[in-house]
């Protein structure tokens, strides 16, 4: 299919003649003024560095694959992923990381979301601080709080100390490396949420509060059945963002525990990675594979099913 | 008088949390970059006792035979020629997709949501890459943002063109301009507002980008500076003061965007919520 959507697109004009009924004819010979090539240029990076290959990793996923030689082995690597201990673990850890990352940026956004919109002083300072780290790069963030979660001297420790409490291990202990690394993607997250919300709050239109007061609804009930269903539109945006980020995320698990301790925060992202520093191209692209579905098995049902409801509205 | 109370005690509540909670972190970054070796090594979150950011930043930059400066450039080339050949291809197919009428539309959409939904399959992308010669370049890199960031412009394009008038291109039209040039000396300049949005937005995504610097230019005398401060932390795990000071130096680009574009930084990224 990739190889032939070029040159379709290009015998379009001619060919559109006899198979045009709706719309009145196009003037033959002559140059529509939105020309179907302005596709092409674009078309080639996307059709060469993402379709192909995507296309490919199906076949590539299937065989033992080294720099040299391919070799197909069939579903071999599809039933070495679901057997080998770290493999499924890295499965099920993507799913909590994502579900849990983007459920922490709904609720979080929505409420910084609201709050940031009500009237309180710094309320720009405010917005900014917030937003700040979803522009600081992964590698800076990862790095930072590798630092600040330290078991022994980092700062987060040292504070919880002051206290009285005893930090435990964040990224070393294998039971908690993965939610603390959540935790960071969170932190440094939730601003693109919240910024997202911000923006729903402004296309609500004042008089419907003030309708309400009129009547003598709570704050609650104004929270609860005009600010929440008119942000519908911004929740769907900020589930789906966050989601594929979620499922895809690669670089800050990588940067804080490189999948650690042992396989505990390995995501399938990661895997790919791994599988592929040992040379195991089959492999890796098999977890590409898997990846891939889930995505699309998660995210394709669920736009569809958020953007119907949003509809329905 | 409860909204006074509101106003101030829950904003002042909230600049404290919001001090605590990010400030901390990135006066942290500053002050132990600031430090000398023995004194980051504590790990401790005060005031240097002297300053030594400068010097840090000097030792930082020419280390390695100025590997970061190299680094820097080439980082500095990936972001502008990945950015200047999406935001020109990216217009095209989003105003194209947009005046046309055509039954090729459906698909066209469904790939561009697709590029943005859809994990790139690594592996067989550096397959065609090494097909191409491109494998470990600066322009495989360049190539690779391009055919990821593609899908995000045209969204954004498409939706703005759609604000642009048709009369318009009729005018021109009639004036006689041929569709380069209806495209490129009308449609384009009027695009400015979206192209400056479309810029920032890129250019930070792909300065801040690891993970395909990673996987497709990989190594470390010749990489981007995302790449060569992850290699730093196993290279000098003592030198936290180094360390600090290269994650301060990568951040000021976005900073510098961020102050002077937040509004279109803004916009860019909230893009979605408004049309669900």
């Amino acid at each position: 299919m990739s190889t032939a959507t070029a040159p379709r697109r290009q015998t379009e004009s001619p060919g559109a003649a006899p198979g045009g009924t709706a719309r009145p004819p196009r003037r033959r010979k002559t140059h529509s003024p939105y020309p179907t090539w302005f596709h092409l240029p674009a078309g080639v990076f996307y059709v060469v560095l993402f379709l192909i290959p995507t296309i490919a990793s199906f076949y590539f996923s299937l065989t033992r694959w080294t720099l040299f030689d391919v070799e197909f082995i069939g579903f071999d690597n599809y039933v070495r992923f679901f057997q080998e201990q770290q493999l499924i673990q890295s499965f099920v850890n993507t799913f909590v990381y994502a579900f849990l990352t983007s459920g922490a940026k709904v609720v979080l956004g929505l409420l910084l979301g609201v709050f940031l919109s009500s009237q309180i002083i710094g309320r720009g300072f405010l917005r900014s601080v917030v937003f700040f780290p979803v522009l600081v790069s992964t590698i800076g963030v990862g790095i930072l709080f590798e630092v600040l979660l330290d078991p022994f001297d980092g700062p987060v420790n040292e504070t919880l100390a002051i206290f009285g409490i005893e930090g435990p291990g964040w990224l070393t202990d294998p039971n908690l490396a993965l939610f603390s690394v959540a935790m960071v993607d969170i932190w440094a997250g939730v601003g693109l949420a919240t910024l997202i919300y911000i923006a729903g709050m402004v296309a609500i239109p004042q008089e419907y509060f003030e309708a309400a007061k009129m009547d003598g609804a709570s704050a609650w009930h104004s929270f609860r059945h005009i600010t929440l269903p008119l942000l519908q539109p911004a929740t769907v945006t900020v589930v789906l963002l966050s989601l594929i980020g979620g499922l895809r995320r690669f670089d800050l698990i990588w940067t804080m525990t490189g999948g650690g301790p042992g396989f505990s925060s390995d995501v399938l992202a990661s895997v790919v990675y791994k599988q592929y520093q040992a040379g195991f191209f089959g492999l890796s692209t098999a977890g590409n594979v898997v990846l891939f579905l889930v995505v699309a098995a998660i995210i394709f049902p669920l736009s569809w099913w958020l953007n119907r409801k949003a509809d329905d509205r | 008088m409860t909204n006074r109370v509101w106003k101030w005690g829950a904003g002042s509540v909230a600049i404290v949390v919001a001090l605590a909670v990010f400030i901390v972190p990135f006066a942290f970054i500053v002050f132990t970059a600031g430090k000398s070796q023995s004194e980051a090594a504590a790990l401790e979150f005060n005031l240097p006792t002297e300053w030594h950011l400068f010097e840090n930043i000097a030792t930082v930059l020419s280390n390695r035979d100025n590997l970061l400066v190299t680094a820097f450039v080439n980082s500095v080339i990936v972001t502008v020629a990945a950015v200047a050949i999406m935001v020109v291809l990216g217009a095209m197919v989003g105003y194209v997709l947009q005046r046309r009428k055509s039954r090729w539309n459906p698909l066209i959409n469904a790939f561009v949501l697709a590029g943005l939904i859809i994990p790139p399959a690594v592996v067989p992308t550096i397959w065609t890459l090494q097909g191409l010669g491109l494998f470990k370049t600066v322009a495989g890199l360049v190539a690779v943002h391009v055919a990821f960031g593609l899908s995000f412009c045209i969204l954004l394009f498409r939706s703005f063109v759609a604000t642009i008038p048709r009369e318009l291109d009729e005018a021109a039209v009639i004036d006689g301009a041929g569709p380069i040039s209806l495209f490129f000396k009308v449609i384009f300049p009027l695009l400015r507002s979206v192209i400056v949005t479309v810029i920032v937005v890129q250019a930070v995504t792909v300065f801040n980008d690891f993970t395909y610097a990673l996987y497709f230019l990989p190594g470390d005398e010749n990489a981007t500076v995302q790449l060569t401060t992850f290699n730093y932390i196993s290279q000098s795990v003592s030198a936290h003061n180094l360390l600090f000071t290269n994650v301060l130096l990568i951040t000021i680009p976005p900073l510098i965007m961020y102050i002077f574009f937040q509004r279109q930084i803004v916009a860019g990224m909230t893009s979605g919520a408004v049309k669900g």
